[in-house]
């Protein structure tokens, strides 16, 4: 017995990818953040090409104009914008990465524990989601953010770190951004865990914890992935927003939130330090959000119209 | 409906509740209190008048302690005074929320009124050209770093242009006129209507695109009514449903682009007030100003399950309550 060969060629993994690929904006986006990513992560190199120290401080040429050596000027303390522009997407870009990588985690653990126990658990762990999504995000997060760290007593090592608001900032978004993973692993779980299979594996005498991760945890991937894709621009606006306002990552260490901070008060000196940072936010999760609508079709072909409204 | 009404309205009581108490430990983890920041005012006060002042404010205490205080005041309706504001918490919060009602409501207004007809209209065209416009300019829209909408607009209309104020209150700028007045408002305001249209205009067109799926829909059509009386006659009420209960459960997302719209403004809403307050360790006032956005948040919620019921026929209030 042999199949045709066209017929062998079509995998799911091979479906998938085929109408990813037929969905040309998702496709030019992932190309636009992988293009963002490496210039971003090349920064050092186009220090040494150019010339700049990107932390060189120079009160004599503030709000420089473009010239040869700063293509896009230079900032209130004549500093190079484009090389602060692309450290600033390293801390981004990481920081949109790991928080939503971090809230996924989050989520699934809790969506699948809650919908295979069910009962009084689940539907305890579900008023405490509703609960959290009901809370308003951007106060709490406010509040959050000016937490006394040394106050939790964490080790002193960690707090007198560089980057220590970069872990703060990971910490609190993935402390908050759980909800919308948690109840769709639930929901699947629910539906998942009625199957045959999962009766089997149990008829069989596998454990609780091995039915979660080997048997229903697979046949959640793909809302996984879609949901999490698609907060990864959530997540990178939440930090722009934080950092704008001062309460996330904290200068010299430049995020593209935290380049506008001061942008206001010199937007008449130096339109473009105002511009060019919201810019590329702007991009990056516009980028995202397409990619995210492109998996979702590629994952779940039938969702595409189906789909509900999903929330913003 | 009374039984739900008032089984709810208990449920988010008591949320509110483990909010303040969430709230309250918050900001016992805040760094420095009130007396640090007299002292960093006032060199002459010694440790002994830097103790005594702890103890009239009560904030040599612990900190379950102060909150007990704290509640046993409030329940009398005495939310104590706000530093920041050298008024009661109450007097300082009224003004700073009648602003903050005024920029929701007509932002909010504003961006249905463009968003629910971008909607429909993309949803009986699905896939055309129009639809895959709107679509993109929704996608454009939810993208959009809301402050550096703000910032955009100001460097469009206040820097280049020179014809709109950049941010303030007329008040500040001494103007008494209605249009000058008015004209502080029209960029926040703008700020968050575009913030918003995005969101609204892709739930009404994915709801839209749901409901003509249906099959009174296609007996409408066999009918031989015309297609804009099966749209707005018999499809639009039954698309509407799911978009009032997004709108109603969205208002803790609109608060948070107040809040971001208010600071780049400088708008005297409740944003402003909440973030000065916590920057400006004014916790009476913070406190108060995160219990009135959470009671905001959980409204919109309740108002939600109503809306919900009300609007489908097909749902009871026992239903939301299983």
């Amino acid at each position: 017995m042999s199949a045709p060969a066209t017929l062998a060629m079509e995998t799911p993994a091979r479906a998938v990818l085929g109408r990813f690929m037929r969905h040309r904006l998702a496709l030019f986006s992932a190309g636009v953040l992988v293009l963002l990513a490496t210039l971003s992560l090349l920064a050092p190199v186009f220090e040494t090409l150019l010339g700049v120290d990107g932390e060189a401080v120079d009160l004599f040429s503030r709000y420089g104009p473009a010239t040869a050596e700063h293509p896009l000027g230079t900032d209130e303390l004549g500093r190079d914008v484009l090389i602060r522009l692309l450290y600033g997407g390293q801390v981004s870009l990481f920081v949109g990465l790991t928080a939503t990588f971090a809230a996924a985690v989050i989520g699934t653990a809790i969506g699948l524990m809650a919908g295979y126990a069910g009962g009084r658990i689940d539907a305890f762990v579900m008023r405490v989601t509703d609960g959290v999504i009901a809370l308003p995000v951007l106060p709490l997060l406010i509040v959050l953010a000016a937490v006394d760290l040394n106050k939790l007593g964490l080790p002193e090592t960690l707090l007198s770190s560089e980057s220590i608001s970069l872990y703060r900032i990971v910490a609190i978004v993935a402390l908050v951004g759980w909800t919308t993973v948690a109840r769709l692993v639930r929901a699947s779980t629910l539906s998942v865990k009625t199957r045959p299979f999962v009766l089997a594996a149990r008829a069989q005498g596998a454990g609780a914890g091995r039915i979660m991760l080997r048997h229903i945890l697979p046949n959640l991937a793909s809302p996984i992935i879609v949901a999490t894709t698609l907060s990864v621009g959530n997540v990178i606006l939440l930090e722009s927003v934080l950092s704008f306002l001062g309460l996330g990552i904290q200068p010299p260490l430049p995020s593209w939130g935290n380049l506008l901070t001061g942008a206001q008060e010199t937007i008449w000196e130096a339109p473009g330090l105002a511009f060019y940072p919201g810019l590329l936010i702007f991009v990056t999760v516009i980028a995202f959000n397409f990619v995210g609508d492109g998996l979702q079709d590629a994952l779940d072909p039938r969702a595409r119209d189906r789909r509900a409204a999903d929330r913003h | 409906m009374s039984a739900f009404l008032i089984r709810r309205t208990v449920h988010s009581l008591i949320v509110l509740f483990v909010m303040s108490v969430v709230i309250y430990g918050l900001i016992g983890l805040m760094p420095g209190d009130p007396v640090d920041l007299m002292i960093s005012a006032d060199p002459n006060i010694t440790t002994d008048d830097a103790a005594r002042l702890r103890a009239i404010y009560g904030l040599d205490q612990p900190l379950w302690s102060r909150y007990v205080n704290w509640l046993g005041a409030a329940i009398t309706g005495d939310f104590g005074y706000s530093r920041l504001y050298a008024q009661p918490v109450w007097q300082a919060i009224v003004p700073a929320l009648s602003n903050t009602l005024v920029l929701l409501i007509s932002s909010l207004a504003l961006a249905l009124a463009i968003a629910l007809p971008a909607g429909i209209f993309a949803a009986t065209r699905p896939y055309s050209l129009a639809d895959y416009g709107i679509n993109l300019a929704a996608f454009a829209g939810i993208s959009m770093p809301p402050f550096w909408l703000g910032i955009l607009l100001i460097l469009v209309f206040a820097v280049t242009l020179g014809w709109l104020p950049a941010g303030g209150t007329p008040d500040a700028a001494g103007v008494a006129g209605s249009w000058e007045r008015l004209q502080f408002l029209i960029l926040p305001v703008s700020a968050l209507t575009i913030a918003g249209i995005g969101g609204h205009t892709r739930y009404m067109r994915a709801s839209m695109i749901e409901t003509l799926r249906q099959d009174y829909i296609r007996t409408a059509r066999a009918k031989g009514l015309s297609e804009s009386r099966v749209v707005l006659g018999h499809a639009l009420r039954n698309a509407m449903i799911p978009v009032v209960t997004v709108i109603a459960l969205d208002l803790g997302v609109l608060f948070s682009g107040a809040l971001i719209t208010e600071s780049v403004f400088a708008y005297p809403g409740m944003g402003k007030l909440i973030y000065d307050a916590v920057m400006g360790n004014d916790y009476n006032l913070a406190l108060v100003g995160l219990l009135m956005a959470t009671a905001l948040t959980l409204l919109g919620n309740l108002l939600a399950d109503v809306a919900y019921a009300a609007l489908d026929p097909r749902i009871t209030y026992e239903d939301l309550d299983a």
